[in-house]
């Protein structure tokens, strides 16, 4: 009786911050908290219900690991997996390399309106849809008007059917994705470069170190924790792959599926093409278990590293 | 004075060589950044006979203004996926910011009881989330949104991380002392946070409420999913639609009784490029003026309470 008496009094001395919280609450309860229950339809055979949402989840039968099973004995968990990862290795990489160069490259330029002119141009790719991005690469890669084909008619070379050929798209897809992230992500280490201590590289001036001396001794080194930080985090995400730059760009070609497909395009199909809501349901919950482990994984290492950049 | 700070300059400066090519290398990426855009406004120019002769030409035959006279006379597709696009951008930039601004507000505060429980379920989401297909039938089975408005809006209304960036920007700008001599004039908590911490707080509103505004405004993903009504379509996913066959374009145009001849005589690429332009226009016009907000954003973005 006193513990509810106290309990409704709490509720009563914070109801303004309880009304404010109220509206995101429960967006969380509906599209984040109720989806996470709704991932038991993987262990079903999900069956649509006239009656509504809990009618359909609560009369589909269970199947046990059943889904699993077949989505793991195909060849496609294998391919999406190793697209997955593959991809989002490179981007981290190549990514990590190209941003760093960029940002170290524009914080040196004598210029700096100059500077500023490039960085605005750097980011407008940052601002624009993958449904754009997909019309500028058909720009380039269409097979009978796009730019490539010409250039390379120009010196004879014979014409190649670009949204056929499976062996470009790796390289592809890598370039689209560098063309995009790299200029935005070179903000964030360009803060950081500003905010190194400027005696540094004074002293370092007055000991005879020429600039790329400096920036191999100064600059990058006290880039790192940042570096670190950041290539940890992405290594968190390494599960998720961009679904615009997957799904716009290959213009959902079926032939090149087995080079474009990734865990959130096959999740994608699995709920409105090929309409296999369990099995696509299992890989999505595949997908945000590994994805969950290696959040922890790699912010426990940042917590080691760096106590104040972990996520949590 | 300005002989110190051109000394001062000169420590940190590059050699010529190194200068020129350091600007050479900016200056080729930036270039690269910006010309496939470049490239789609020649392509939206051009006249369809040349480029259906020549292909996509950076310096086309001949010129046309065909594709844009085509896409304004051929009925109000345009104009009512502008439409829905700027109804989507607007009422999604204000509820997201409301129910953000509310949330991280709440949880900011130290005498809030319950503000680690909530603190935790939004962080939750950020860890772990039940995918695509519980989600969409979530959307569409229990809050039947499919065919509405709401189904652009909603899902894109709260991101957990947007509401940690908000509560760094609370705690950071927003000193206790205000609040407390607020309390002590009597002040309401409502009162307290209209009068005293919004106008604080508003730089950092002002950068979340522009990643809402171009996560709205590029957004197709909701419409790929849920939006079936050609009514309801927004201009990025009207880009997608029409980029498979200009039949949608047929469809929806009040000339619906053109004949096969005339459908093959359309300015069918140059008008999709020009439905491009188009759509992103306003963005490639507006960006350069609101750029400080999102790397304020992006560079804050990290910081936690």
């Amino acid at each position: 009786m006193r513990m509810a008496r106290e309990f409704f009094g709490n509720i009563n001395k914070n109801k303004v911050m309880l009304f404010m919280v109220l509206p995101g609450t429960l967006w969380f309860l509906f599209f984040s908290y109720l989806p996470m229950l709704g991932t038991v339809i993987a262990f079903k055979e999900y069956r649509f219900s006239r009656d509504g949402f809990w009618a359909s989840i609560v009369n589909s039968k269970w199947v046990g690991l059943d889904n699993f099973k077949f989505l793991f004995t195909t060849n496609d968990a294998y391919i999406i997996t190793r697209n997955t990862l593959l991809y989002n290795a490179a981007f981290i990489i190549v990514g990590l390399v190209l941003s760093v160069l960029m940002a170290v490259v524009l914080s040196e330029i004598v210029n700096k309106k100059l500077a500023k002119f490039y960085q605005t141009g750097m980011f407008l790719p940052y601002f624009l849809s993958w449904v754009v991005v997909g019309y500028f690469a058909f720009s380039f890669l269409s097979s009978e008007r796009g730019m490539l084909n010409q250039i390379m008619g120009f010196f004879g070379a014979e014409s190649v059917q670009w949204y056929s050929e499976k062996k470009y798209w790796p390289l592809i897809l890598i370039l689209v994705y560098l063309w995009k992230a790299v200029g935005y992500n070179s903000v964030v280490y360009l803060a950081a470069i500003m905010g190194i201590d400027k005696s540094l590289y004074e002293a370092a001036m007055i000991d005879g170190a020429s600039k790329l001396q400096q920036i191999r001794s100064i600059t990058l080194p006290l880039l790192r924790p940042i570096l670190t930080i950041m290539t940890l985090l992405a290594v968190g995400k390494i599960f998720y792959a961009d679904f615009g730059l997957f799904y716009q760009v290959p213009r959902n070609s079926g032939t090149l599926y087995s080079v474009t497909n990734v865990i959130d395009t096959y999740v994608y199909q699995g709920l409105k093409s090929t309409g296999e809501i369990g099995m696509s349901t299992a890989a999505g919950l595949y997908q945000s278990l590994v994805g969950f482990t290696l959040v922890m994984f790699s912010n426990y290492i940042v917590r080691k590293y760096d106590k104040d950049s972990a996520l949590f | 004075m300005s002989s110190i700070t051109r000394k001062e300059r000169d420590f940190h400066q590059l050699s010529k060589p190194l200068n020129v090519l350091f600007n050479l290398i900016a200056g080729i990426f930036a270039f690269l950044c910006v010309f496939p855009f470049l490239f789609v406004v020649i392509i939206s120019f051009t006249d369809e006979g040349a480029l259906a002769r020549d292909g996509y030409r950076l310096f086309p035959s001949k010129w046309s203004l065909g594709a844009y006279r085509y896409v304004f006379e051929s009925g109000d597709m345009l104009l009512r996926s502008y439409g829905v696009t700027i109804l989507v951008t607007v009422l999604g930039t204000i509820v997201s910011l409301l129910f953000m601004s509310f949330y991280a507000y709440a949880i900011s505060r130290k005498s809030f009881r319950y503000r680690n429980f909530f603190s935790f379920l939004a962080f939750f989401t950020m860890l772990f989330n039940g995918g695509l297909v519980p989600t969409y039938i979530v959307v569409t089975q229990l809050l039947h949104l499919k065919d509405t408005i709401w189904a652009l809006v909603l899902p894109l209304a709260v991101n957990a991380f947007y509401i940690m960036i908000l509560r760094t920007f609370y705690t950071t700008s927003v000193p206790d002392a205000i609040i407390e001599s607020g309390k002590i004039d009597g002040a309401g908590e409502f009162r307290i946070f209209l009068t005293l911490v919004l106008p604080l707080s508003l730089p950092g509103l002002a950068t979340i409420a522009l990643f809402s505004t171009l996560g709205y405004w590029n957004d197709w993903f909701n419409a790929l999913l849920y939006i079936d009504d050609p009514n309801l379509v927004p201009l990025q996913s009207m880009l997608m639609r029409i980029e498979t066959s200009m039949q949608f374009l047929l469809q929806n145009s009040q000339n619906s009784s053109l004949s096969i001849e005339a459908l093959r005589s359309m300015p069918q690429d140059t008008s999709r490029m020009a439905m491009v332009v188009l759509a992103t226009g306003p963005i490639i016009f507006a960006y350069p003026f609101f750029q400080r907000y999102f790397i304020q954003g992006l560079t804050v973005g990290a910081v936690k309470e």
